[in-house]
């Protein structure tokens, strides 16, 4: 069906730009906010080419790559914040 | 195409290893898209599990080590390049006698494929032939990739262990402060570890994971139908752990999952594969020879791979533990000595 | 009613990629980290939950609906979690929002 065609492409799109805000974003802040977007909408751009391509197997691939994103952001946003990845997400380690 | 060998050229040339880690996990994406264009979703699977997330996290706990910054390259140096240089013509030299990579008259082609495809059905009886051929036709193999990721593990547990001081430290912290109760001795609704910052991740996390941990069941024992198997699940499972260790702190991970379970988990399970092995062979047939452990071959394939397969995941779950746990432990006791050194 | 669940589809997958287009055009134009984080974070989520209900819609009652739905849920609780575990990194490393006005909005006697 065309419309799995149109959103695929609304998804490129917006990828672009989501990288556009990466590269230009002047904190790293900015970064991280798009990679964790980009992560979001490649979930989505798997499932569409997943009914475009006429698989649905890709879903689990989709669900996985949600659970990589997740804790990917979190990992890195522990690291920005204390340089470590021991303690909890505000701690830096328990006895703190 | 072109972004995979942009993002590879890029990851070698960037000096920051953090912007180096970020842009690994984009090349391993876009890997796992192109296996996926070439309709491979097995192996696309587990490049998007492997490649993006645990190993992200891993470079993480890395870095966390090492600092970011790469150190200044020495001089240039000629010996090695011409070294790499003939070693690499030579190898390529040696591929004139292969036959041509994906002609259909190779030998794999026409002996070897065609009989995985059409015997797979009648004698092992699965659907997904990937879960067949890495489980019992290429039964041999798995068990050295077993073994190498056993190998892997061990060999971290060995060089980055704690030492024990430090657990008895941990434990101390983690049993005796009432995990219900605030530091102050205040009581909250949850556990004592950060501030009430801390809420809306901690019940996300407490939600989530008995999900993540379902579905790393789902998708070790749905590898039969679909794509999955143990490989996928085992990482599936570790990134649940994961997940709590850094959601709550990595001394609670520790109670939950201390380092003589993980010790225990991966020598067991290389051992329920060599025993699959040994007890093919004790009831009358070959070493991993699966026809002989049920009275119809066909349901003892299926046994077989179902036990070789949980091995395999339980394997691969307990080494990324091991490497997490020792990287990520490791970190403090370096800035604890770097303390102690500055006093 | 395949007629009906086709349009229906095709209503909900319009609306999911357009919603798409104007959140990274948004992403580009925000001025501020903690609006962009509005964009990148909730209109995201909102624009899966479309796309993944209009393609749940065409595949009925089977496995692949399910699969579907807990994409959907996972989504929705993780997406906006990582937004907030990001806004409160940045606002606890120091980063200030914007309040004092920003710029767009010319006042009447500087039209001149």
């Amino acid at each position: 069906m065309t419309i799995y065609a149109i959103t695929a492409i609304a998804v490129l799109v917006s990828i672009a730009l989501a990288l556009a805000r990466a590269i230009i974003g002047p904190t790293s802040y900015d970064r991280i906010l798009s990679v964790n977007a980009i992560g979001t909408k490649t979930v989505l751009l798997i499932g569409v080419m997943g009914f475009l391509g006429g698989r649905p197997d890709f879903l689990d691939l989709a669900l996985v790559y949600a659970l990589v994103n997740f804790i990917g952001t979190l990992a890195v946003l522990k690291y920005f914040k204390f340089g470590t990845l021991r303690g909890t997400l505000s701690k830096p380690r328990d006895n703190a | 195409m072109l972004l995979l060998i942009a993002g590879t050229m890029t990851v070698l040339m960037v000096r920051n290893l953090f912007v180096a880690t970020m842009l690994l996990g984009i090349v391993s994406f876009t890997m796992a898209l192109i296996f996926i264009s070439l309709d491979a979703v097995d192996v696309a699977f587990t490049e998007a599990a492997v490649g993006a997330g645990i190993s992200t996290v891993l470079y993480i706990g890395t870095l966390a080590l090492v600092g970011s910054q790469e150190k200044e390259r020495a001089k240039f140096a000629v010996g090695p390049l011409v070294i790499c240089v003939a070693v690499g013509a030579v190898l390529y030299y040696a591929t004139y006698d292969m036959p041509q990579f994906g002609h259909p008259d190779n030998p794999v082609q026409t002996h070897v494929a065609p009989r995985y495809i059409q015997e797979s059905p009648t004698e092992i009886g699965i659907p997904n032939m990937v879960t067949s051929v890495l489980a019992s036709y290429r039964g041999y193999d798995t068990f050295g990739e077993v073994t190498v990721i056993f190998t892997a593990g061990i060999g971290v547990l060995l060089i980055l262990r704690q030492r024990r001081r430090r657990r008895t430290d941990a434990n101390k912290d983690a049993k005796d402060t009432p995990l219900d109760t605030d530091r102050d001795g205040k009581g909250s609704s949850l556990s004592g570890l950060g501030s009430n910052h801390d809420l809306v991740p901690h019940v996300i996390a407490k939600l989530l994971i008995p999900f993540i941990f379902v579905f790393a069941l789902y998708v070790q024992f749905h590898g039969d139908f679909g794509p999955g198997g143990g490989f996928q699940a085992g990482v599936i499972f570790a990134a649940g752990i994961i997940l709590y260790a850094l959601v709550f702190s990595l001394d609670l991970a520790r109670a939950v999952i201390n380092e003589k379970a993980i010790l225990f988990l991966i020598c067991a399970v290389v051992l329920l594969y060599g025993g699959v092995g040994v007890a093919g062979m004790l009831l009358g047939g070959n070493f991993l020879d699966y026809n002989v452990l049920a009275s119809d071959p066909v349901a003892g394939q299926h046994l077989g791979i179902l036990l070789v397969e949980l091995g395999v995941g339980i394997t691969v779950t307990a080494a990324m533990l091991a490497i997490f746990y020792a990287f990520v432990g490791r970190a403090d006791l370096i800035e604890e000595a770097s303390q102690r050194g500055e006093k | 009613m395949e007629l009906v669940l086709d349009i229906a589809t095709w209503i909900l997958l319009l609306a999911g990629s357009v919603l798409l287009v104007i959140t990274g055009y948004g992403l580009l134009r925000l001025p501020d980290l903690y609006t962009r984080i509005h964009a990148g974070g909730m209109a995201d989520t909102l624009a899966t939950t479309l796309i993944f209900i209009g393609l749940a819609l065409q595949s009925g009652f089977s496995l692949i609906t399910v699969k579907l739905l807990l994409v959907i849920v996972f989504i929705f609780f993780t997406s906006p979690t990582s937004s907030y575990a990001l806004a409160q990194a940045s606002f606890v490393a120091g980063l200030k929002p914007k309040l004092d006005g920003f710029g767009a909005v010319k006042k009447p006697d500087e039209d001149a």
